[in-house]
């Protein structure tokens, strides 16, 4: 018999009722009908359990991280049951060849039919210069990402990091990190964007229940993000919106607004930028998220995120002038320098038409 | 200026529905720019309960009304573009393949860098206001309109036609949501300062040219200063 989450979780002392809480949870979280618990307890009975191979490139692991320190103790198993059967180098018991083997093994057993999950990016400088990074099991991470593309179903990119390049793609990128979706040759797996860094931990799960649920990937907006998780800015739920229409803004840490809970968008909150679901699922089980505790939004899921100038300036940098500046000053010097050639250029006019005027006389 | 009799003669140049567009457009850009960088840094945090103020929710929709008219406004000034007079077309569509109106930009810059002793007459727009106009208002108000719709659309939501027709495509053409801003406000600098330029060249052309400018756009009618040809 086929293995299913269900016998897996079973396995690992889930109780049922613990179980139906995790599909009505999820159910939830994908803005589904609560009818569709029940589709998805079936499914989880019944469809034969996806495997996952789980690699990690060039990261903080902080995807894994938001995994298992999940507050809720069931989501956190849940998710271990789901994913740690196969390969995931951060939490499997294998280790060294063991380990390896068991990435050859899915793929002769479930070719073309496996989860790829990638958290982290492969360095691709190595490639280009000859340098080395990331070098798992004496190869680089490339070589092992693109043979694993190459026979999965589809591409989870896990976090900011497998999404867009995050941190280490910073300027001037070193390493030359990549984001999956732009390393060549990785075969024509979909992708799957769920960014964030790290994402939460309830998208992270809900994605995978959906593809089993459904057996099918989750729609897609232009960017390959789910659309049920990353259509909406942090903005548009964000609890303090109602400060942020009034006008009041924490103007500095510690102010009487910041403990009155005003709008951050002046400490430089990306919540009006940022497409996910914080202000809505919230993080470590719902408890709080990251403007709740006082901090503004940096933006963590969007592209480029990390070098957009300071995180608590609202108006972005603008490196391309050699220092670093933003919209206004940029706009405020030219305004300046057009001023200054107009005041002199109308000086001149002056001059010339009075000595014009002598002329005629 | 040898003329000391004047014998005037006078042009219709622009029509009705140009001369609205005009001031309605100087309009709507005065209060998009000041509604604009209010947005970018707005005004001191207000105290009290949150229900008694909505002045960020009156600004951005003073920003969005503006905006609109901005909008419907350009879209008239093109269909005017196609129905009215030959003045009419003029900003949109440079000559740029004649000779010679590149030797009348020539000189037109010359007579700016105070080289040339006279100006040409022109019954519509002189041929380096044509460029002028052409790159940093049509373009600019093309941009601005394009990257405003965008971020309109993303507060408008995913259902929205501003979301299918703007944001869609233009937040991932830009990069996403934050340089589209950074842009959007950018570009607002590029109108203040062709704003700038055209205020100041318009009075300046308006005493030392040889045709009227600032009463043109009231009125609609062009009168030279002098009768010699060209
Ligand atoms: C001359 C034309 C315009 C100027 C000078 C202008 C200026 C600005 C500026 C400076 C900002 C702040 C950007 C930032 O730092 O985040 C802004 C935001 C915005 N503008 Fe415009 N804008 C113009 C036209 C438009 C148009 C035609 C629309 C479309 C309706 C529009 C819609 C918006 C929206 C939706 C925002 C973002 C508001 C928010 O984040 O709350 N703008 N504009
Ligand atoms: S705190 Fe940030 S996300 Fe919340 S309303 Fe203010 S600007 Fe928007
Ligand atoms: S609030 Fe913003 S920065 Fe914080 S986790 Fe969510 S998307 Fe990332």
């Amino acid at each position: 018999m086929t293995e299913t989450f269900y016998d897996v979780m079973r396995r690992q002392g889930i109780t049922r009722r613990s179980f139906l809480k995790f599909c009505s949870l999820t159910a939830a979280a994908m803005g589904l009908s609560p009818a569709y618990a029940a589709k998805i307890a079936d499914a989880m009975e019944n469809k034969p359990r996806i495997p996952v191979l789980w690699l990690h490139g060039l990261e903080c692991t902080c995807c894994s991280e938001s995994f298992i320190r999940s507050a809720h103790p069931l989501a956190k198993d849940v998710i271990l049951s789901m994913i740690s059967l196969d390969y995931d180098d951060t939490i499997m018991a294998a280790a060294g060849h063991q380990a390896e083997a068991i990435i050859e093994e899915t793929i002769e057993k479930y070719d073309g039919n496996f989860i790829l999950a990638c958290e982290g990016n492969p360095g691709l400088e190595q490639e280009n210069t000859g340098g080395m990074s990331c070098i798992i099991a004496g190869k680089p991470y490339t070589e092992q990402l693109r043979y694993a593309a190459k026979h999965a179903k589809a591409i989870i990119s896990w976090g900011s990091c497998a999404s867009w390049g995050c941190v280490q793609a910073a300027s001037p990128n070193p390493t030359g990190a990549t984001p999956i979706h732009k390393v060549p040759d990785l075969g024509n797996a979909p992708i799957i964007k769920v960014p964030g860094c790290p994402p939460i931990a309830e998208v992270m799960t809900a994605v995978i229940t959906y593809m089993l649920t459904f057996e099918r990937l989750p729609s897609l907006d232009r960017q390959g993000r789910p659309k049920m998780f990353y259509s909406q800015r942090i903005h548009d739920k964000c609890y303090r919106r109602g400060h942020f229409d009034a006008g009041q803004f924490v103007e500095k840490w510690d102010d009487e607004g910041a403990r009155k809970g005003y709008c951050l968008y002046k400490m430089g909150c990306k919540g009006p930028t940022t497409y996910n679901a914080c202000s809505t699922i919230r993080w470590n089980g719902g408890l709080s998220f990251p403007i709740q505790a006082g901090h503004p939004c940096i933006g963590c899921s969007e592209d480029g995120f990390w070098d957009k100038g300071g995180f608590y300036n609202r108006l972005s940098g603008i490196n391309q002038f050699g220092v670093e500046e933003n919209a206004d000053k940029v706009g405020i010097g030219a305004a300046t320098v057009v001023g200054g050639a107009i005041a002199a250029h109308a000086a001149i006019s002056a001059l010339k038409r009075s000595q014009n005027k002598g002329d005629q006389a | 200026m040898s003329t000391k009799t004047k014998n005037e003669q006078s042009v219709y140049v622009y029509e009705v529905p140009i001369r609205l567009w005009h001031w309605i457009n100087a309009l709507a850009i005065t209060v998009l720019a000041i509604t604009g960088y209010l947005i970018g840094s707005p005004l001191s945090s207000l105290s009290g309960e949150a229900y008694e103020h909505f002045l960020m929710g009156y600004i951005r929709f003073a920003h969005f009304a503006a905006g609109y008219v901005f909008v419907i406004g350009f879209i008239g000034r093109i269909y005017w573009a196609f129905v009215g007079n030959s003045h009419a077309k003029q900003i949109f569509l440079p000559p740029i393949f004649s000779g010679k109106f590149w030797s009348e930009v020539w000189h037109e810059m010359k007579w700016y860098l105070f080289i040339a002793k006279e100006p040409k007459k022109y019954v519509g727009h002189n041929p380096m206001a044509i460029i002028f106009m052409h790159v940093m208002l049509v373009w600019g108000t093309f941009f601005m309109i394009f990257t405003g719709l965008a971020l309109y659309g993303e507060g408008a939501g995913f259902d929205s036609w501003q979301y299918s027709w703007f944001s869609s495509w233009i937040i991932p053409l830009f990069g996403q949501s934050q340089d589209v801003h950074t842009f959007h406000h950018l570009g607002m600098w590029v109108i203040l300062i062709f704003v700038m330029m055209h205020v100041y060249v318009a009075f300046r052309e308006d005493i030392m040219s040889r045709q009227t400018l600032i009463s043109t756009m009231i009125s609609g009618w062009r009168t030279f200063k002098d009768n010699r040809k060209d």
